[in-house]
C-alpha cells in the first residue's frame, strides 16, 4: 500500500489541477454566452441571405453561370475552422475527421486553415495548406471573413480549383455541436427548390448575371461568417463540457484518494498500536 | 394604410433598422432610387451610399457600404455589410482615412491599389457626408 505521504502529495496535485479546469470551466462558460449572443445576431442575415439566393436561384431558371457550375479542376479548396487552444476534448479532431475519412483524395485538396490545432493536425498528415489564418479566430470579424472569402473565389475564378467546400462545427445547442461539411461553391441548389411561397416576378438589376456575380461572393462570405462565429461558440461550449466532466472526474478520483488515505492512516496507527503491545509484552 | 411599407436593414452583426416607411432613398450601382410602397418586385446591388428613410415629417438617415437590397411591394430588406448610424462616425478616423486615400490615389503603383483606395475614399466621403446630419 502507498505511504501516507504519497497519497496526499497525490491529492494535493490533483486538488489544483481540479481549481484550474473549475476555473477554466466558468471562463468557457462566460466565453460561450457572449459567441452564442453573436452567432445568435448573425442568423438573422444569414437566414435572409439564403433565403434572397434561393428565390434567386428559382426565379432566374435555368441560367448557366460560373458560380453555378463546378470548375473543371480537380483540386478542391477546404476551408477548415477549429481552434487555436485544444483542451476541448474532440472538437478539433472531429472536424480534422471529417476531411482525412472524407472522399477527399489528399493530393487534390488546398487547405485554407483558420485555426492553428486543425493547421497543425493536417500539415502533420502531409496536406497541402494553401493559406494560414489561425490570427482571425482570436477574434473574427466580418472584414476577415470577407477578406479570406475574396481569396478563395478568386482562386475559384481563375480555375486553380474546382469547388470549395467548408468544415466547420455547427452550434446547435449549448451541448451539441455537429461537425459539418457544406460545399460553398458551385452553390448547391438542391432543397432550394421546396420553399415556394412567392410567386413575383422578381427583377434584378443591373442584370440578372452581373446581380449573380454580385451577391453569390457576398452569400459565400456570409454562410463563412456565420460559420465562424457558430464555430466560436461551439468551441467554447466543447471547451465547457470537457473541463466540466475534467472536474467531476478530479471530484471522483479525490474521494478515492480521501478514502484511501483514511485506511493508511487507520492501518498505521493500528501498526503502532500493535507494536507497542508486542513491545510491552517483551518486557513483562 | 396602403402607402406605408416595412423597412428592414439587417448587418451580419446586427438588426441594424426595423420600421416603417413612406419612402426610402438609397444608392444602387446604377445610381440613386427613391421607393415608395408598391413598387415592382426588385433586387438590386447597393453602392456605398447614405440612406433616407422618411416616416411622414421625419427622416431617419444612416450610411450602408456594400451589400444588396429587396424591394418587394410591402417589404424593403436592406443586407448591408456594415451600416453605421451618424453619431456612430468618428469624423477623425474618416477625415484621416480620406487623406489616405487620396494620397495613394496620387501616386498609384498598381491598378488593384488605385480600385481599392478610390472604394475606400468614397467610403470616407460618405461617412464625413453623414456626420453632417448629426
Amino acid at each position: 500500500m502507498a505511504s501516507m505521504r504519497d497519497i496526499k502529495r497525490r491529492k494535493n496535485s490533483v486538488t489544483s489541477t481540479q481549481q484550474i479546469t473549475k476555473a477554466m470551466k466558468l471562463v468557457s462558460t462566460v466565453k460561450l454566452q457572449k459567441a452564442r449572443t453573436r452567432a445568435e445576431k448573425t442568423n438573422p442575415y444569414t437566414e435572409q441571405m439564403y433565403k434572397t439566393v434561393s428565390s434567386m436561384m428559382r426565379k432566374s431558371g435555368n441560367i448557366i453561370h460560373p458560380y453555378l457550375t463546378a470548375g473543371e479542376s480537380e483540386r478542391k479548396a477546404v476551408i477548415v475552422i477549429t481552434s487555436n487552444r485544444g483542451l476541448a476534448g474532440g472538437y478539433n479532431s472531429n472536424v480534422v475527421k471529417l476531411i482525412t475519412n472524407g472522399e477527399f483524395k489528399k493530393e487534390d485538396l488546398d487547405i485554407y486553415a483558420l485555426g492553428s490545432k486543425g493547421h497543425d493536425m493536417l500539415a502533420r498528415r502531409g496536406y497541402h495548406i494553401a493559406e494560414n489564418r489561425s490570427d482571425i479566430m482570436d477574434d473574427p470579424t466580418y472584414t476577415d471573413a470577407s477578406n479570406l472569402c475574396r481569396r478563395v473565389l478568386d482562386s475559384f475564378a481563375k480555375g486553380e480549383v474546382g469547388e470549395i467546400y467548408l468544415a466547420y462545427t455547427h452550434f446547435k445547442n449549448t451541448v451539441t455541436h455537429i461537425p459539418t461539411l457544406v460545399k460553398l461553391l458551385p452553390v448547391d441548389t438542391t432543397g432550394m427548390e421546396e420553399v415556394e411561397e412567392d410567386n413575383v416576378m422578381m427583377n434584378f438589376e443591373p442584370t440578372t448575371e452581373e446581380a449573380l456575380d454580385m451577391i453569390i461572393p457576398k452569400y459565400v462570405t456570409s454562410l463563412f461568417y456565420g460559420a465562424l462565429v457558430e464555430a466560436v461558440a461551439s468551441e467554447n461550449g466543447a471547451r465547457m463540457q470537457a473541463m466540466d466532466s475534467a472536474t467531476s472526474n478530479a471530484d471522483e478520483i479525490i474521494s478515492d484518494l480521501t478514502l484511501k488515505f483514511n485506511r493508511a492512516r487507520q492501518g498505521a496507527i493500528t501498526q503502532e498500536l500493535t507494536e507497542i503491545i508486542a513491545g510491552a509484552n517483551a518486557i513483562n | 394604410m396602403a402607402d406605408i411599407f416595412r423597412v428592414e436593414i439587417i448587418t451580419p452583426d446586427r438588426i441594424f433598422y426595423e420600421g416603417e416607411a413612406r419612402f426610402i432613398e438609397f444608392t444602387t450601382a446604377a445610381g440613386e432610387i427613391g421607393v415608395y410602397a408598391n413598387h415592382i418586385p426588385m433586387t438590386t446591388v447597393l453602392a456605398p451610399g447614405i440612406v433616407t428613410i422618411h416616416h411622414g415629417e421625419e427622416e431617419t438617415v444612416a450610411a450602408v457600404h456594400a451589400g444588396f437590397a429587396e424591394i418587394l411591394g410591402d417589404k424593403v430588406t436592406l443586407l448591408a455589410e456594415v451600416a453605421e448610424w451618424p453619431d456612430e462616425i468618428d469624423v477623425n478616423r474618416a477625415e484621416a482615412a480620406k487623406d489616405r486615400a487620396e494620397e495613394r490615389i496620387a501616386n498609384k503603383t498598381t491598378d488593384i491599389d488605385v480600385a481599392r483606395a478610390e472604394f475606400a475614399l468614397r467610403k470616407a466621403l460618405i461617412r464625413i457626408d453623414l456626420a453632417g446630419y448629426r
